[in-house]
């Protein structure tokens, strides 16, 4: 139950683009299309889920236990670097048609401040290892979710007569506006 | 190009939030007040100015297949000074920004100069061009706090000019949105670009 409700929570009621403002960067840049923003949604789960276990790991058993909190920032964003790197060429080896699909959006992925913010808040909530797993994966679904959701009404707004001062970059960020406020309706659905 | 080009670009040619639009998860995340969008500029800009510095040092003797990883190491050290001074002196405004002092390391704005500009040009152009890139940064941040806040909680810095409760959606988060939005189009109508 608990584990739903971190779900629910990281989905629809603090989504982490919409609410939290991370990931802003591929929500804004990558939205064009529905399928290229699937592709990145992919490459966010995969890489959030496995990115917060291991930085989980680092700061329970190698920060905490010798006392090198202020190395958490360059550590982890190391591990991130690195990590993206060996997925990258194990995709590459293992799964050329999924490395096909998700190619292009890893080296993005390093500068995504949604992997290390996820990595940071499940530190800063104090979450054992398998809450923040669930609540990696729950968030990386919200941010598909949102993603998609904005890419899908971002190749409407293709065919809108839009005034010219809003068109492009302007109105795109009005839509996230009300496509935010659209989950504002969802607060309090769950105590989070 | 002259020192005061390398400086002024930063406000408005080549504004990093109004016209290249990076670094926008601070942007959107920390100006729900004025006060909060300077202290988030200013932290940048003391980050942009020293990893610019280092860089153009260390430039000649980085070899250019792992130069990404090391300055993301560099940027790393001097956000964990800024996180540590922060937390040190200034303990309200750390606690508002939260986990995006630490973000600042995945700021595409600093990493975006280390490599296009640090990593080609002497320390003096490079130390210019964090200067006015962070102070611009600062400048977009403020001025979005302020408009949300003006519109939010008819305040600026706190100081309130009028009874009232303002339009509550600019302080929440669809409000960063909308107020970005309507202030790119200004930017593009100012700069003839549309």
């Amino acid at each position: 139950m608990e584990y739903i409700i971190i779900i629910i929570g990281t989905v629809l009621v603090s989504n982490i683009v919409l609410s939290n403002f991370l990931g802003i960067c591929p929500f804004l840049g990558v939205s064009n299309k529905i399928s290229t923003a699937s592709g990145m949604a992919g490459a966010v789960l995969f890489v959030m889920t496995v990115a917060t276990i291991v930085t989980w790991l680092i700061q329970n058993y190698v920060l905490a236990p010798f006392n090198l909190g202020f190395l958490q920032t360059i550590s982890f964003i190391l591990v991130i670097a690195a990590l993206v790197q060996v997925v990258e060429i194990i995709l590459k080896k293992v799964s050329p048609p999924l490395y096909q699909a998700l190619g292009v959006f890893l080296p993005l992925i390093t500068t995504n401040c949604a992997i290390m913010g996820v990595a940071l808040l499940v530190i800063q909530k104090e979450f054992n290892l398998l809450e923040g797993t669930v609540y990696a994966i729950g968030n990386s679904l919200g941010f598909a979710l949102a993603l998609i959701l904005f890419a899908g009404l971002r190749e409407h707004l293709e065919l809108m007569d839009v005034p010219k001062g809003m068109r492009g970059m302007p109105i795109a960020l009005v839509v996230a506006g009300i496509l935010s406020l659209a989950f504002m309706g969802f607060a309090n659905l769950v105590k989070f | 190009m002259t020192q005061m080009q390398n400086f002024t670009k930063g406000f408005f040619k080549e504004n990093a939030v109004f016209v290249m639009l990076l670094g926008m998860c601070p942007t959107l995340a920390v100006t729900n007040s004025a006060i909060n969008g300077l202290g988030m500029g200013l932290a940048t800009t003391f980050v942009l100015v020293m990893s610019n510095l280092v860089i153009s040092l260390i430039k000649d003797l980085v070899p250019s297949k792992v130069r990404i990883p090391t300055f993301i190491v560099v940027i790393a050290s001097f956000v964990t000074v800024v996180d540590l001074v922060m937390a040190g002196y200034a303990p309200a405004l750390h606690e508002q920004l939260g986990i995006f002092i630490p973000l600042i390391v995945v700021n595409c704005v600093v990493l975006g100069r280390a490599e296009a500009f640090a990593s080609k040009n002497n320390i003096v152009s490079s130390i210019f061009d964090g200067l006015g890139m962070g102070l611009g940064f600062a400048m977009a941040l403020t001025i979005l706090g302020s408009v949300r806040e003006i519109l939010g909680n008819l305040s600026i810095f706190g100081i309130k000019f009028a009874p009232g409760d303002g339009i509550l959606v600019f302080i929440l988060s669809p409000g960063a949105f909308i107020a970005l939005g309507f202030l790119i189009a200004l930017v593009n109508k100012l700069t003839k670009k549309a």
